[in-house]
């Protein structure tokens, strides 16, 4: 790789995104923004503060953190798959100078913006459900966009594996699907007996969640630096691992 | 390379000079398969070398190394007197590609594809643009430039795909089955504009499965089957040493043809007979025999080409890779 060269595939992704802007936006949104609905308002309306919130404040956050997983990780999985296999775009970007490692963090920072997007939106559209963010939810977007780069690592290694698109069954019924219902986004992990809560605490998405409600009201008493260790860590290795996988992939 | 803007120095291939790809002992196994068995060869500057092959001989696998594509299990690459693939980055920078699978970005118009590519080889966007329109003019796209890639014909795509390549200003063109699937004007078009490339001096390596193609554009041609070069050269001086001059081609019945080769013993010739077909390679001029194909059914005599080359290197079996 060559500095920044990798900027040159986000950018063609980003070019290809504009086209479709208003399907992948909806996507991407409507998923969360339909649970906030129905669980937060619909179920929540009724039930008793939860850690001292309600219950639609209690999941705003990790319904954004969530939207960065999705974000992320469908990116890397249907659309870098047809990326590599339908249009052959990863063969005709290894033809210029720029290597694998290029092309992969290419994608990789690629699917990470466009998690970081969603829940930006989200972010902006929660005060209309009469969530107001604290200022450090600033403080969140950094440990989002790890996360989304943890999430297209992930869909990237993936992608790496696939031999057809029914392959992501796999990845989102036994992997995407579940972080999403026990990470913490919908009840209390702390509050689970101590070997469930073990377990779920050491879920990926689990550290970003309880991040996202630390940072979201400004709840900064509350321990962060070894979630945000751990998910350097985690995404670190993830990237790692994509990066061999799609080497081996391409090159014969 | 285009003739707007000045032209590219062209350089004779004068034997002294540095080879603009230079191949020694390349070999590449797949398992217990060798794909490519140690296989040498050069490509001067401003020269078009020809690979030829059937399906399964090694070509792809071959470009595929030059590319750094396929990892070599053995040998050396040199391109522009860099060693490959430790400079495959520089090397890249000075190489354009026409793959034999249209890669194109579909969700793309024909602009943005030129646009995109100029910006993966860091081509500042103003000189990209300049580039661009030389190119769509070129290669008649002009009117084309904000069609969606999904619209386009055949014939535009492969436009396209050269147009691509070219963005870089290569030195060295490779060409993988370029005018795959073309009707006969989207096939003079490309060759036309290639051969202005060429004219301008644009190192070019091509593979095609259209002998006429190969034998239009290349002025070395090498023949790989089974891994191996099976022989490499200029490709008239090939036909003449393994072929012959002309060739008869004779329709007829068993007993027509057992008379008719007798007859052509007496000339210095190769007899090849496949079903009810004579095949006669004349080595020298067999005129004084013609008169004896008079009672044959119906014959032609053409000079002998490098299809006829090819067939007797590689065979007649079909290959399924």
């Amino acid at each position: 790789m060559n500095g920044f060269s990798f900027l040159t595939i986000w950018r063609r992704n980003g070019r290809v995104w504009k086209k479709h802007i208003l399907a992948a936006l909806i996507g991407n949104l409507g998923q969360p923004l339909l649970f906030l609905l129905a669980l937060g308002y619909g179920l929540g309306r009724d039930m008793a503060p939860m850690d001292g919130l309600t219950y639609l404040q209690f999941i705003a956050p990790g319904l954004v953190a969530s939207a960065v997983m999705y974000g992320a990780a469908l990116e890397t999985t249907y659309g870098s798959y047809t990326r590599l296999t339908v249009q052959k775009t990863y063969e005709a970007i290894l033809m210029t100078p720029l290597g694998v490692v290029d092309l992969v963090l290419g994608e990789i920072v690629w699917g990470a913006s466009k998690g970081v997007l969603s829940a930006l939106i989200m972010l902006l559209i929660l005060p209309l459900f009469g969530v107001v963010p604290s200022s450090w939810v600033v403080a969140l977007l950094p440990v989002l966009f790890i996360s989304g780069m943890f999430f297209s690592a992930c869909g990237l290694i993936m992608t790496a594996l696939a031999k057809n698109y029914d392959f992501f069954n796999y990845f989102t019924s036994l992997i995407i699907t579940p972080l999403f219902l026990f990470s913490g986004i919908f009840f209390p992990v702390q509050t689970m007996a101590p070997p469930v809560r073990r377990v779920l605490e050491v879920l990926p998405l689990t550290p970003i969640v309880s991040l996202a409600r630390i940072f979201c009201y400004g709840r900064l008493g509350e321990p962060v630096l070894l979630k945000i260790l751990g998910s350097f860590l985690a995404t670190g290795c993830a990237v790692w691992l994509a990066g061999y996988l799609v080497r081996r992939r391409l090159i014969q | 390379m285009i003739p707007q803007i000045p032209q590219q120095e062209s350089i004779p291939a004068t034997p002294g000079s540095q080879p603009v790809v230079s191949v020694t002992g390349l070999t590449k196994r797949f398992g217990n398969r060798l794909a490519v068995d140690n296989i040498s060869f050069a490509i001067q500057r401003g020269q078009c070398a020809g690979f030829l092959g059937p399906n399964g001989a090694g070509k792809t696998t071959c470009i595929n190394m030059l590319l750094g594509l396929v990892e070599k299990s053995a040998g050396e690459i040199r391109i522009f007197d860099l060693e490959a693939p430790l400079f495959h980055r520089e090397i890249k920078a000075r190489i354009g590609v026409v793959p034999q699978a249209d890669s194109l970005d579909p969700d793309l118009s024909v602009e943005e594809n030129l646009l995109t590519y100029a910006g993966y080889f860091r081509i500042p966007r103003r000189i990209a643009r300049g580039r661009v329109e030389e190119l769509l003019h070129f290669f008649a796209l002009h009117n084309r430039r904000d069609e969606i890639i999904e619209h386009l014909s055949g014939g535009q795509r492969r436009r396209l795909l050269l147009a691509r390549a070219l963005i870089n200003e290569p030195e060295l063109l490779i060409l993988d089955e370029p005018t795959i699937g073309l009707d006969p004007q989207a096939r003079h078009l490309i060759w036309e504009r290639l051969a202005i490339l060429q004219e301008q001096g644009t190192t070019m390596l091509l593979t095609s499965h259209y002998l006429d193609e190969v034998a239009r554009l290349s002025q070395q041609v090498l023949i790989l089957d089974h891994g191996h070069i099976v022989v490499q050269g200029e490709p008239r001086q090939l036909i003449t040493d393994f072929v012959g001059l002309e060739v008869f081609e004779v329709d007829g019945t068993a007993a027509e043809l057992d008379v008719l080769e007798a007859s052509f013993r007496q000339c210095n010739a190769t007899l090849e007979r496949v079903g009810d077909k004579l095949y006669v390679y004349a080595r020298e001029d067999c005129s004084r025999l013609v008169k004896v194909l008079g009672n044959a059914g119906s014959w032609v005599r053409r000079p002998a080409n490098l299809e006829d080359l090819f067939i007797q290197l590689t065979g007649r079996s079909l290959r399924e890779s």
